[in-house]
């Protein structure tokens, strides 16, 4: 990437503080996720009933849960699983989106059936969809990012197909063609990193939306296994505490929103440096 | 129109029929052998051939679908394991929870979506704008149950204004108890409302950009009756059409506010019956939810048509 092009993606962000903000709260929760073991200040496994259900305090900043653990070192801890959830289901969702709806708009026949077969897959509400596998499956925390993936594999299929369909009888790829190019040379030249800026778009909202559905699958205990920290698994287990400890649930819940909150920000930022033509295959729900 | 109409509801049968083959195929991929969750440990080789044969499970896979989808069209979804009921009944008994949480947190949403959405779009580009796109974007990322779970600690526990959980028919204590509905529609119409709102917007400025109402303004019509007459008809064709695919998902994502309030709905229904291994509720639950789902999207794609000739010539 060329100065020039650093430019181009950092300029939304340049001039909208509060894009800024997202991306601040997003490496924050890098950091966090890399570095927890150091930045936590106790062990988050730790159990001491002697100091269970502490209100937020000058030694534990954010209380204590049921069972006495501190509930900071646990939010810190749970930013590793917040970050392989979404990196997870993006991965899924784009390795498996993007060859299909490149491949159904340069084949038409296949792809004809292709995207039937999408469209089939999304008569079903992503969440039912997810719930499902997971019955099939077992809850886990590979089948929690299977289980939300498929349903965003499905709108990436959907908007790459878009994309290529437009990219295809664009003048410099006919021009190409023309010229003896293959299909596997057009798309690696041509097509693909032409899709590069939108799916970086989709994939911030896949992201935030990721964080939102394993929230969702740990609190009905079908995603990461309860013995696993993550602000899902945190607002599961605490619940039934909230009016004895009303802080308890907030500070998970506000990493969840921050997380969810700062991708859709970065997201929208990114939106609006892209080609017009592009933009309208984003719904508002990404 | 007609063609079209026949055309789209034949597109509808397709992919519900292939829906259907992915919904049967579910309760034959479930881990465990769906006779010996009928039976138990305990059953004898016997029982479980006679078992094996009553409900046709030694006949050809494709003569098993059959059997099933000629059943399902006869209203018979199979018969629940925990309830000892038929499926569809169990089912009907958390519909009326359901199409209430649903059309209530319709309300919320169309109260708060479009007019912050319009205030947002006639505003555009300012700080109030700014502010509510931005404030939509918030409620977007937060996660229902969570706010939920707020709602009942703040007006439930605390000030008492609402009951915390469960829900009583209105059919037996009458219209006052839809005060139970209210909490739990408000955390829902949260994201809902953000997206309607974001949709006002968006749709709002697109037809702000028209030719005809830049025909409008220099003819000195009114800001006020520009928006109002050209701006509004236009913009709300597209959030009516989201109307009905929000309504529709609001079925599933109803799932884990159901559970939060311990709504006797179907939402929680599918919940319980993951947890006790009911498959024949979970796969009824599933088919009445995508049918309602393609329904509603059907009817809301004929319907824009009628509501907008132009849809026509495109």
């Amino acid at each position: 990437m060329s100065r020039d092009d650093a430019m181009f993606w950092l300029k939304p962000f340049i001039a909208r503080p509060i894009a800024l903000m997202g991306l601040g709260i997003l490496l924050g929760t890098l950091l966090a996720a890399i570095f927890a073991p150091w930045l936590a200040p106790y062990d988050p496994f730790a159990i001491d009933p002697s100091i269970r259900l502490t209100p937020p305090n000058a030694l534990h900043w954010f209380g204590t849960d049921q069972f006495g653990r501190d509930t900071l070192s646990r939010a810190i801890q749970s930013a590793r699983m917040a970050l392989l959830i979404g990196s997870g289901v993006v991965a899924f969702a784009l390795g498996t989106g993007v060859p299909i709806g490149v491949l159904s708009a340069l084949f038409p026949r296949l792809g004809h059936v292709l995207m039937r077969m999408v469209d089939v897959l999304m008569a079903f509400p992503s969440l039912l969809l997810a719930l499902g596998l997971i019955v099939i499956l077992g809850p886990s925390v590979v089948n929690a990012i299977l289980a939300i993936g498929l349903g965003y594999m499905t709108t990436t299929t959907r908007i790459v197909y878009g994309l290529t369909l437009r990219l295809r009888t664009e003048t410099y790829v006919e021009a190409s063609r023309s010229m003896g190019a293959g299909t596997a040379w057009l798309v690696g030249k041509h097509i693909l990193p032409n899709l590069v800026s939108p799916l970086l778009v989709q994939a911030s909202f896949v992201f935030a939306f990721a964080q939102l559905g394993a929230a969702s699958l740990d609190f009905l205990g079908l995603g990461a296994p309860p013995e696993i920290p993550s602000w899902g698994n945190m607002l599961a287990e605490s619940h039934t505490f909230i009016t004895r400890a009303p802080w308890l649930l907030f500070f998970p819940g506000m990493m969840i929103v921050a997380t969810a909150f700062s991708l859709n920000l970065v997201g929208d930022a990114l939106r609006d440096r892209l080609d017009p033509r592009f933009r309208q295959l984003f719904g508002e729900k990404g | 129109m007609w063609s079209y109409s026949l055309k789209r509801a034949a597109t509808t049968t397709v992919t519900l029929l292939a829906a259907s083959v992915i919904i049967f195929a579910f309760i034959h991929i479930v881990p465990g052998d769906p006779i010996y969750v009928l039976l138990g440990d305990t059953a004898t080789p016997d029982q479980i051939d006679a078992l094996r044969h009553q409900l046709g499970l030694d006949q050809p896979i494709i003569l098993q679908y059959l059997t099933w989808i000629g059943h399902v069209t006869e209203g018979n979804l199979g018969r629940s394991i925990f309830f000892q009921a038929p499926v569809l009944s169990v089912i009907a008994d958390g519909a009326e929870t359901s199409a209430l949480l649903a059309t209530m947190t319709m309300i919320w949403v169309t109260l708060i979506g479009v007019p912050i959405g319009m205030i947002a779009a006639v505003r555009h580009g300012t700080w109030l704008d700014q502010g509510l796109s931005g404030a939509a974007m918030l409620m977007a990322s937060i996660p229902t149950f969570w706010v939920g779970l707020y709602l009942i600690l703040i007006f439930a526990a605390w000030l008492g204004w609402f009951p915390s959980s469960g829900y009583p028919s209105i059919f037996e204590g009458g219209i006052v108890n839809l005060r139970y509905l209210v909490l739990p529609s408000l955390a829902l119409a949260a994201p809902n409302a953000a997206l309607i709102l974001r949709l006002t917007r968006a749709s709002m400025l697109d037809v702000s950009r028209e030719d005809y109402v830049r025909t409008a303004r220099a003819k000195g019509i009114r800001p006020w009756q520009v928006v109002s007459r050209h701006i509004l008809r236009n913009a709300l064709l597209a959030v009516v059409s989201a109307f009905g695919f929000t309504f529709a998902a609001l079925l599933s994502e109803a799932v884990v506010t159901e559970t939060v309030f311990a709504l006797p709905g179907i939402g929680r229904l599918v919940v319980q019956s993951i947890l006790r291994r009911d498959y024949p509720v979970i796969q009824g639950v599933i088919l009445v939810i995508v049918v309602v789902y393609l329904l509603i999207n059907l009817i809301v794609d004929l319907s824009y048509r009628l509501l907008d000739p132009r849809v026509e010539l495109q």
